[in-house]
């Protein structure tokens, strides 16, 4: 249907154009290029949130997209707006998730000049967008906005950004917002098709061994629930990948826990050991498969993807099924036939019982074991969306977390991008505020955004940030300690800051537990503040991450490394 | 192995940029590289040569498809297909050979299209093979100079899917 059209500026019609999506919040950054649309903003009924750094407002936009599956959306000025934004981008692009970025732009008059805090933000984030539009004639902006939504949020998700010049924003258009996309280049497949549905089936009847891979497609498809029938339908066991977690109930008895280099040791057994290996939305990052050639060699290939050039890209399918996972598996729930498979069951719980994941407490004292804080945090509050930094406590998270449903574990996967956890976790609480949101940080990895302490309690966001402070940037000097004789290079991070303090300076709650037995009562006492809260958790310097395939390895060639005390 | 595709892209600002871009991260080789505007002004095709085996092939041709202003992808198998390139050559000459290399043009159906004193320039069209076997035949002369356009095809028969 075509609406009246109404005469507005190009910075009025980006307002109606995000009221017409459904926006209610975007983060963002001003500057002299954006005065017209921050103008705009100043009483448009969207909230805007300032951040204090731009890299933030995409972050924040990423972790209130994956907190909801709604698009993203965040803004930033031209040039060192618009490059902060970067690692953001790239960071979304890795993990496919809908954001819609705009970037002011120097005036059209001046483009290509080196004009003032130019910058070719285009030509920069080409290969870390889903797409991009540089914007020419602000006659065209209602229909690249509605097809950069649509870009954003359909097929394989992903950012897109949206250049302005500045001209664009302050131009008189005719506002006329199209119902619809037309994009002959861009049809992305959502239903599989059935003749190879069907093979599969066939391949998980004759399959004595049948593992599931489940990674983040399956959040992103909202394909939990199917995953969960499927897997129950055919005794199947799952494993997900980091991007994955919360897409099966860890408590689950089929769940193997992750897969790959710090994967556990019985989902790497599985997989190895399969006769037909189900993927559903994940793509074989060389972090799950360690060496490929080895990879699952026993097995018959399925894979579920909605991106067709991931098929056989890194490992040779048997079974490709080219579309949406919730439908995919819609179908061959229909298709399949019940099964048991109890000697495959039976060995699986052998390698769970003999080879558990567990780290060793402390024998004397009462120092803190960072695994710990994680198993205190599920028991506290077993429903908290569990955002992360980047490093060894990720994984942590990742192994000793007990998800119970999918969007509740949001961590930096394809890029590991340290600083990425408080910012999004600032973006999801936003979008859950009913939900206890904790960043899992690292000493280091905190550092890096910690200026978002200003945020939080500005626009009073109680977000908690576990900060698992070793001293250290642990997952670097785990390295350093297992492959460079201890040569701890540029990792000593001792005595940065008292994080304490630091929250303290910015208003907000500080916290620190040195003792084992202080661990639960400052959780409890940080999800009682309603405030935002940094706590400081002093833990073990030098505790590992494990178990650990070595890269190069396969990944049934997993070592134990915990430290015995 | 070379492939030829023939990709359909919108006639837009940048999408040449993208398609490059595309092969350079990802590590494939162009060979040759075309572009113009088809019959619909919206539309431009590019020609492209790539190497590599079926598995790259295909990797290429799904990542030029994931591209959004990359309309459609074909594959021109060479037995299916008319591949054309045109290169003009500037070849040292005088009066003492002139003939003889006006004799090679016209044994591979080549133009004169320009003579000075001491060259003259020829334009050949054809396969890879012919335009390889004229320049090795001019060689002894004296090339000062070669442009190639790159490959462009066509699919025999009807308009190719
Ligand atoms: C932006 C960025 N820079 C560097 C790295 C490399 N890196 C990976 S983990 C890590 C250490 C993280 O330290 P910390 O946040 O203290 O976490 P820990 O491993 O100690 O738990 C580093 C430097 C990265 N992932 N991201
Ligand atoms: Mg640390």
């Amino acid at each position: 249907m075509t609406e009246s059209t109404e005469k507005m500026t190009g910075a009025r019609a980006l307002i109606e154009c995000l009221y017409r999506e459904g926006v209610d919040t975007i983060f963002g950054y001003p500057g002299g290029v954006l005065l017209p649309i921050y103008d705009e903003l100043y009483d448009a009924d969207i909230r805007h949130i300032l951040v204090r750094h731009e890299q933030a407002a995409a972050h924040a936009a990423e972790g209130y997209a994956r907190a909801t599956g709604k698009t993203g959306v965040c803004i930033a000025t031209s040039g060192p707006g618009a490059t902060n934004l970067v690692t953001g981008i790239a960071n979304a692009y890795m993990d496919s998730i809908p954001m819609v970025v705009f970037t002011g732009q120097v005036p059209s008059s001046l483009l290509g000049n080196d004009a003032f805090q130019e910058a070719n933000i285009t030509g920069i984030t080409m290969p870390i967008t889903k797409h991009n539009y540089l914007v020419q004639d602000a006659n065209e902006l209602p229909k690249v906005i509605k097809e950069a939504f649509h870009i954003a949020s359909t097929g394989r998700q992903g950012p897109v950004l949206i250049d302005l010049p500045k001209d664009i924003t302050v131009q008189e258009i005719d506002f006329y917002y199209p119902d619809k996309v037309d994009l002959r280049g861009y049809k992305p497949t959502y239903q599989g098709n059935l003749q190879q549905v069907k093979r599969a089936a066939s391949a998980i009847k004759e399959s004595k061994n049948p593992v599931i891979y489940a990674g983040g497609g399956v959040i992103s498809s909202n394909a939990s629930k199917e995953l969960l029938d499927l897997a129950e339908k055919i005794k199947a066991p799952v494993t997900t990948t980091l991007t994955g977690m919360g897409g099966f109930p860890v408590e689950h008895e089929l769940f193997l826990g992750m897969p790959g280099m710090h994967g556990a040791k019985y989902a790497n057994y599985a997989i190895q050991e399969s006769d037909l290996l189900i993927a559903v939305g994940a793509r074989f990052d060389d972090r799950v498969t360690g060496k490929l050639k080895a990879f699952a060699s026993n097995a018959k290939i399925i894979h579920i993807d909605i991106d067709p050039a991931e098929i056989s890209k890194n490992v040779k399918v048997d079974i490709p099924i080219v579309g949406d996972a919730k439908w995919i598996l819609q179908k061959l729930l229909k298709y399949t036939e019940s099964a048991q498979s109890e000697k495959w069951l039976d060995r699986i719980a052998h390698w769970k019982k003999v080879h558990p994941l567990h780290y060793v407490e402390p024998a004397t004292g009462d120092g803190i074991k960072p695994q710990y804080i994680i198993e205190q945090i599920t028991e506290a509050c077993k429903d908290a969306i569990i955002v992360t930094e980047v490093g060894q406590h990720q994984m942590w998270a990742a192994q000793y977390f007990r998800f119970s449903e999918p969007r509740t574990f949001i961590t930096s996967g394809g890029l590991g991008t340290m600083g990425y956890g408080f910012p999004a976790s600032i973006g999801a609480k936003i979008a859950r505020p009913d939900k206890v949101v904790f960043d899992i940080a690292g000493d280091g990895s905190f550092q890096m955004n910690s200026q978002e302490l200003a945020t939080a309690v500005q626009e009073n966001v109680p977000v908690i940030v576990a900060v698992f402070n070793n001293g250290y940037l642990g997952m670097v000097r785990q390295w350093q300690e297992l492959f460079h004789n201890r040569r701890y290079s540029a990792t000593c991070i001792q005595n940065s800051v008292d994080f304490v303090k630091l929250a303290e300076a910015y208003g907000a709650l500080g916290l620190r537990a040195t003792k084992r037995s202080e661990v639960r009562p400052v959780i409890e006492e940080a999800i009682a503040s309603g405030r935002p809260t940094v706590i400081d958790f002093v833990v073990e310097e030098e505790e590992n991450v494990s178990p650990m395939v070595p890269a190069g390895a396969a990944i049934n060639e997993i070592l134990d490394l915990e430290r015995k005390e | 192995m070379r492939h030829t595709l023939a990709v359909l892209v919108e006639n837009k600002y940048g999408v040449l940029s993208r398609v490059s871009g595309m092969f350079s991260r990802r590590g494939y080789n162009i060979d040759s590289l075309t572009v113009g505007v088809t019959d619909d002004p919206t539309i431009s095709r590019m020609t492209i040569v790539v190497m590599g085996d079926d598995e790259v092939l295909e990797q290429v041709t799904k990542q030029l498809n994931k591209l959004i202003d990359v309309i459609r992808v074909t594959d021109l198998k060479s037995e299916e297909s008319v591949e054309r390139e045109l290169a003009l050559i500037k070849v040292n000459s005088d009066v003492t050979n002139r003939s003889e290399i006006m004799q090679i043009a016209d044994i591979f159906r080549a133009r004169i299209i320009d003579v000075a004193s001491k060259s003259m320039i020829i334009e050949v069209t054809g396969d890879d093979g012919k335009i390889t076997a004229i320049e090795q035949l001019l060689k002894p002369f004296g090339i000062k100079e070669m442009v190639r356009t790159g490959k462009v095809a066509l699919r025999r028969g009807q308009k190719s899917s």
